[in-house]
C-alpha cells in the first residue's frame, strides 16, 4: 500500500472576497522512498496542498492518509507526535538567526525531547550529511543560501522522519547552488530510504531528481506519471508547456530557427527529438555510417532525468537528395520524433 | 540683592553628600524593583495580547478590545495623576503613601501596558516562518514561546525594556514631587521649595547620569544579543 494517500481531498479558505478553493478533489498516491513531485504555476494550490501533508492546514473534506494516519483528523498532542515524522524544508530557509547552525539543527531534537548527549551526537552526524562541518558555530547570517538550506534540511531530517515534504525549497536559490541542494536530496533519499514529496513551479527540478510528477492547475491534479512518461508524452496543455519548457535549447525561438534556415540554406534542417532510451543510442553517427551524407549539429539541448535523457537536437543534413530522404526514413525507424524546419 | 548665576547654581554649601547618596539609593531602589516587575509582568500582558490579537475567535477579539482599553487608560493617564488617584490602593499594598516603595504601585501601573505593547510588536515582528517551521516540527505552544518566540525577539525586548526603564526614571522624578523621595524629591523639594537651585541642578545632573547609563547598558546588550 502507498505510504500517502489522498482521497477526495478538499481545501477552501474563506477569503474577504468569498470563498478560495485551494485544493479541489486531489486524489494522489506517493509510494515509500519515492522523490515525488508537484508541479505547477503560482497560485496552482501546490503549497496549500503540501501543507495538508504536516497539518499546517486542516483538510476542509477528504482523507489525507499517511501510513495509518489520517491526518486531517490529527489534533493537539498526536497532530505534534504526527508532526515528527514528517520533516519540512522551507524555500525561504526559516532558520532562527538566533541560533547557530548546530543549535538550528539542535532545535527539533530538543522539540522531540531527546537527551542532551544524544542530541549533539546526532547533531554532529546531521551536519556531516549536510557538509557543513567546520561550519558549526555560524549564524544563518554568516552563510550563503545554499548553506543556509543544507542546515534547514539537515534540521527536518533530524528527527528521522518518515517523509520530508519540501515547499520551492530551491526557488531562492541560484541555478549552481539549486543543482548543489538538489543532489543532497536525492542522497538523502538513497541514504536514509526517505520518501521525499516536494513541489515546484521549476520542471528541470523535476526532471532532475523526481521520480514521479503530479501536475497541479487551479486546485486539481491534472495529470500524473512517472516522470519519464509524462516527458515523453504529456498530455494537458499546462504539462506540455512546463515540458517544452525543458526540452527546448535555451536560445530557441521563431526568429534563431529563421536565422538557422537562412545561414544553412543546403540541405535539410531537421529537429530531432530524442526521448528515455533512443536518446542513449548513437543514431546520429549510425546515420552518417549508413547513408553518403554529412550531419551538422545547429543547436541542441539533451537533458538527464532519474530515468534516461531527453533532448531536441536541430541538425542540418547535407548530401544527395535520395540519401538525406533515406536518412529521415532512418530515424523514424528508430523512433526519434521529428520534425522539418526546411527542405531544399 | 541680586546674586550671579554662578553663586545660584554653584553654591557648594547647599550640597550635602549624605542627602545625595539616599537620594540616588532611592531612585535606583524604585527604577530597578519597578523594571524587574514591569519585565515580568509586561512580558505576560504582552504575550496575552498578541495571543489574543492572532486568534481569530470572538471571544479573544473582545478580550483584547477589552485588555486594549484598561492599558490605554493606565499609560495614558498622566503619570502625576494617577499617583494620586491610586493612594487608597497604594495604602492597602503598602501601608502607606509615602517613601521610595510607595512609589512603586503606580510606576509599575503606568509602566506595564507600556512595556506590554512593545512586547506585543516585538512578538509580531517575529517572522512567521519560523514560528511555522518550529510547528512542523511539532513544537507545543510553551516550547514555540520558549525557544522561538522569546529568542527571536530578545534584542526588540532589550530594547522595549530600556526605553521603558528610562521613561520609568522620568516618572520617578515627578514621585519624588509628592513624597516619594529619591533625587525628583531632592531636587524638588530640597532644591526648588527652598530656593536652593544648587542642589536641583546637581540632582538633575544625577538623574540625567543614570539615564544615560542605563541607555549605554541596553544599547550594548541589544547589540550583543542580535545575530542578524
Ligand atoms: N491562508 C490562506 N487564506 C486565504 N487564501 C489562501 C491561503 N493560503 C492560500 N490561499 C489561496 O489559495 C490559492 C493557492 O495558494 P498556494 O497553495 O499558496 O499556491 P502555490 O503554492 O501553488 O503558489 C491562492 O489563490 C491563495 O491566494
Ligand atoms: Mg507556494
Amino acid at each position: 500500500m502507498s505510504l500517502i494517500r489522498l482521497n477526495h481531498v478538499k481545501k477552501s479558505f474563506a477569503g474577504k472576497e468569498g470563498q478560495v478553493d485551494a485544493v479541489v478533489d486531489v486524489n494522489l498516491a506517493v509510494e515509500k522512498g519515492e522523490i515525488f513531485g508537484i508541479v505547477g504555476y503560482s497560485g496552482a494550490g501546490k503549497s496549500t496542498l503540501i501543507r495538508l501533508l504536516n497539518g499546517l492546514e486542516t483538510a476542509t473534506a477528504g482523507e489525507v492518509l499517511v501510513g495509518d494516519q489520517n491526518v486531517a483528523q490529527l489534533k493537539g498532542k498526536e497532530l505534534r507526535a504526527y508532526r515528527k515524522n514528517a520533516g519540512m524544508v522551507f524555500q525561504h530557509f526559516n532558520l532562527l538567526w538566533s541560533r547557530t547552525v548546530e543549535e538550528n539543527i539542535l532545535l527539533p531534537l530538543e522539540i522531540a525531547g531527546y537527551p542532551a548527549a544524544e542530541r549533539q551526537k546526532r547533531a554532529i552526524e546531521l551536519i556531516q550529511l549536510v557538509g557543513l562541518e567546520g561550519r558549526e558555530n555560524a549564524y544563518p547570517s554568516q552563510l550563503s543560501g545554499g548553506q543556509k538550506q543544507r542546515v534547514g534540511i539537515a534540521r527536518a531530517v533530524a528527527n528521522q522522519p518518515a517523509i520530508l515534504l519540501c515547499d520551492e525549497a530551491t526557488s531562492a536559490l541560484d541555478p549552481q547552488t539549486t543543482d548543489e541542494v538538489l543532489e543532497l536530496l536525492v542522497d538523502i533519499n538513497r541514504k536514509l530510504q526517505l520518501t521525499i514529496v516536494l513541489i515546484t513551479h521549476e520542471m528541470h527540478v523535476i526532471r532532475k531528481i523526481c521520480h514521479k510528477v503530479a501536475v497541479m492547475e487551479k486546485g486539481r491534479i491534472v495529470e500524473t506519471g512517472t516522470v519519464g512518461e509524462v516527458f515523453r508524452n504529456p498530455q494537458e496543455e499546462v504539462t506540455k508547456r512546463f515540458v517544452h519548457q525543458e526540452l527546448l535549447p535555451e536560445e530557441y525561438n521563431e526568429t534563431s530557427q529563421e536565422y538557422l534556415i537562412e545561414n544553412y540554406a543546403q540541405g535539410d534542417i531537421i529537429q530531432l527529438h530524442f526521448q528515455g532510451e533512443q536518446a542513449k543510442k548513437p543514431v546520429i553517427s549510425q546515420a552518417i555510417k549508413k547513408y553518403d551524407i554529412d550531419i551538422n549539429v545547429l543547436q541542441g539541448k539533451l537533458q538527464q532525468t532519474q530515468d534516461g535523457s531527453f533532448g531536441t537536437l536541430v541538425v542540418q543534413i547535407v548530401g544527395n537528395q535520395n540519401e538525406r530522404a533515406k536518412a529521415i526514413e532512418f530515424f523514424k525507424e528508430k523512433g526519434v520524433g521529428m520534425e522539418v524546419l526546411h527542405h531544399e | 540683592m541680586n546674586k550671579s548665576f554662578t553663586e545660584i547654581y554653584f553654591d557648594w554649601s547647599q550640597l550635602d553628600a549624605a542627602a545625595f547618596k539616599q537620594a540616588f539609593i532611592d531612585t535606583m531602589v524604585m527604577t530597578i524593583i519597578s523594571m524587574v516587575l514591569v519585565a515580568i509582568l509586561g512580558l505576560g500582558l504582552g504575550l496575552l495580547l498578541y495571543y489574543l490579537s492572532k486568534s481569530n475567535r470572538k471571544s479573544a477579539k473582545l478580550s483584547y478590545t477589552l485588555v486594549s482599553i484598561v492599558s490605554n487608560v493606565f499609560r495614558s493617564t498622566p503619570f502625576i495623576i494617577l499617583i494620586v488617584l491610586i493612594i487608597p490602593l497604594t495604602r492597602l499594598l503598602l501601608g502607606t503613601f509615602l517613601g521610595a516603595t510607595a512609589a512603586i504601585p503606580a510606576l509599575v501601573l503606568s509602566a506595564i501596558p507600556f512595556y506590554a505593547r512593545l512586547v506585543e510588536i516585538a512578538f509580531r515582528e517575529v517572522d512567521q516562518g519560523v514560528i511555522e517551521a518550529a510547528e512542523s516540527m511539532g513544537a507545543s505552544q510553551f516550547q514555540l514561546i520558549g525557544k522561538v518566540l522569546l529568542p527571536e525577539s530578545k534584542p526588540a525586548l532589550l530594547s522595549g525594556l530600556t526605553v521603558t526603564t528610562i521613561t520609568m526614571i522620568g516618572f520617578t522624578a515627578m514621585a519624588g514631587a509628592i513624597g516619594a523621595g529619591g533625587l525628583g524629591g531632592l531636587a524638588y523639594q530640597d532644591g526648588f521649595q527652598r530656593n536652593r537651585l544648587t542642589v536641583t541642578l546637581f540632582a538633575t545632573v544625577f538623574l540625567l547620569l543614570i539615564v544615560f547609563l542605563i541607555q549605554w547598558l541596553g544599547d550594548s546588550a541589544v547589540k550583543r544579543s542580535d545575530k542578524r
